[in-house]
């Protein structure tokens, strides 16, 4: 590996600046039109939730989430056309390009796609009078790392995929759970116990455990613990990537 | 030696791919590697490349060991893939310059080489045309300018006009022969023989995994082949085999042709004429008669 991954980089950087506006709509559409809908709609009957609103409580789940979402996008779907259907993999590696100059490149710029989107969120957020603290800023760092931990993890998943619908296994029966046992509606401990310790080992209850104070501006309990599980499944991840795309690709 | 294998072998499981392959490029050659589908080419390109690990074998390519300094040895060389895998979402320029980064290559360096790149490909102009409106002879031929952006030593080209019709393929084939006049080193497979005999200073023919015959074209067929052929097909063929099996020292059917294949094919004529419901072609022997009688007739899958 070397810094020879920014040219994949910003390969899939120039593809983006072509389709720049309709990709960032897509990636903060879906959890803006979530958080305002369940924040202001719910979140008039709900009242208040431990001294703060729900949207405001809704705003940093949704951050840690939205940052997942980008990246496994990103990772699953983006990476396999590349992959598989371009063949744009098998061309790189033609050049002094490594498999893992081309992994870590793509692993750099899902984790991009995550801290834009993350940013554009706090600053839609921050634009209704929510994330006013200087601490918020914080979360930007947080939203990055969710970000390669998830880009990691989808980076492996494509590496096994047989097609698009083989993702669709991973969204539904991996992702949407991860959503609900992860703190980002409701707070974790509404949950079984059982199921607590469970939701504990899943990446992005640590992502929101990390960006839900910050964006109320407060420093989160606990921080070494979570960005150490974050950057575990980052490391383990990309690693797994490396192993089972050579296997894919170059045996 | 711009390129060295030496006694390479590579299995999946029980399957020998490569079965001990032995051949040296010289700089400035075009080599050919010739063999029916599955013979082993591509997989031996891509060992050459440092892509695949060999079971057993070494592999000297620019004066690097292979796999080992693959990514030294991958500076200089250039790859014409046997499937187009250009960015359709980048232009002309755009696939050139965002190419040549991979070779760690600044951007004013590939700007300043692109309109040469283009002008050699045949793509003057087109700079800034989108891939999707390029026809696939223009694809092939930038993806031949592709794989020069670093100025490569060596250039390997797997079946370089595959897919193509015959106006564009002499046009490559026109482009690699420049290429050679400028001292590149050329490998290339390919299963059409009329391409390897145009181009190719040296071939090797390749099947199941091995290289069975290699030299010049013309002393491979004068070495293997008898030097003349007749084919004859025509109502009665059938029979009339049986009585050319006297006339030439080797007669083989394929299909409704018979080939009559002889040093003096005076006999097989002089015996067709007055054969009315025949019809026959006399010509010399050329390189497919001699991988036909190498790989045999099968049809392979």
């Amino acid at each position: 590996m070397s810094l020879r991954f920014i040219a994949v980089w910003r390969r899939n950087f120039l593809v983006w600046r072509k389709l720049a506006i309709p990709s960032i709509l897509g990636n903060l559409a879906d959890p803006l039109i979530f958080l305002f809908g369940l924040g202001y709609g719910l979140g008039s009957l709900l009242g208040n939730m431990g001294g703060t609103s729900y949207f405001a409580f809704l705003a940093g789940g949704f951050l840690a989430s939205s940052s997942m979402f980008a990246a496994t996008f990103e990772s699953l779907y983006s990476a396999f056309s590349r992959m598989q259907m371009q063949k744009t993999w098998d061309a790189i590696l033609n050049t002094p390009m490594t498999l893992e100059d081309i992994l870590a490149g793509e692993w750099a710029w899902a984790a991009t796609k995550s801290l834009a989107a993350g940013a554009c969120m706090l600053l839609v957020v921050s634009a209704f009078g929510f994330a006013a603290s200087p601490l918020a800023l914080a979360s930007i760092p947080v939203v990055a790392l969710v970000g390669l931990a998830f880009a990691g993890i989808g980076l492996s998943i494509n590496a096994l995929a047989t097609g698009y619908d083989f993702f669709s296994y991973y969204m539904t029966l991996v992702l949407t759970p991860m959503m609900m046992l992860s703190g980002v509606f409701f707070p974790a401990d509404q949950l079984p116990a059982a199921v607590q310790l469970a939701a504990q080992l899943l990446p992005l209850s640590h992502g929101v455990a990390l960006a839900r104070p910050l964006l109320l501006g407060e420093v989160p309990q606990a921080v070494l613990l979570h960005v150490a599980v974050l950057l575990a499944y980052a490391g383990g991840g990309f690693y797994a990537a490396v192993l089972l795309t050579r296997r894919r690709l170059l045996t | 030696m711009s390129l060295t294998v030496k006694g390479l072998r590579k299995s999946y499981g029980a399957a020998e791919v490569l079965a001990g392959v032995d051949f040296e490029v010289a700089s400035g050659e075009c080599f050919g590697l010739l063999g029916p589908n599955g013979a082993g080419k591509t997989t031996t390109l891509k060992l050459c490349l440092g892509l695949l690990e060999p079971g057993a074998g070494t592999i000297r390519l620019l004066g690097h060991d292979v796999p080992a300094q693959a990514r030294v040895a991958r500076q200089r060389v250039g790859v014409v893939p046997q499937f187009d895998n250009l960015d359709p979402d980048f232009t002309v320029a755009e696939n050139l310059v965002v190419y040549g980064r991979y070779f760690g290559l600044k951007d004013r360096d590939i700007k300043a080489r692109i309109s040469e790149l283009l002008e050699f490909a045949g793509l003057g102009g087109r700079a800034d045309a989108r891939i999707q409106t390029l026809s696939g002879g223009m694809k092939r031929r930038l993806t031949l300018a592709r794989a020069l952006v670093n100025d490569p030593q060596l250039i390997f080209m797997d079946e370089p006009t595959t897919g193509l019709d015959p106006q564009a393929r002499h046009l490559i084939w026109e482009r690699l022969r420049r290429l050679r006049q400028e001292g590149k080193t050329l490998i290339l497979t390919t299963h059409f023989m009329e391409e390897a005999e145009r181009l190719c200073s040296r071939i090797a023919i390749m099947d199941h995994g091995r290289i069975i015959a290699q030299g010049t074209p013309r002393a491979l067929i004068a070495d293997h082949i008898e030097p003349q052929v007749v084919e004859v097909h025509g109502n009665g063929v059938e029979q009339w085999m049986e009585h050319a099996k006297g006339l030439a020292p080797r007669v083989e059917r394929a299909g409704e042709t018979v080939f009559c294949y002889a040093a003096d094919v005076e006999p097989v004529i002089g015996a067709l004429r007055g054969q009315h419901e025949l019809a026959y072609l006399h010509r010399p022997a050329n390189l497919e008669d001699l991988f036909l009688k190498l790989t045999g007739r099968d049809l392979r899958d």
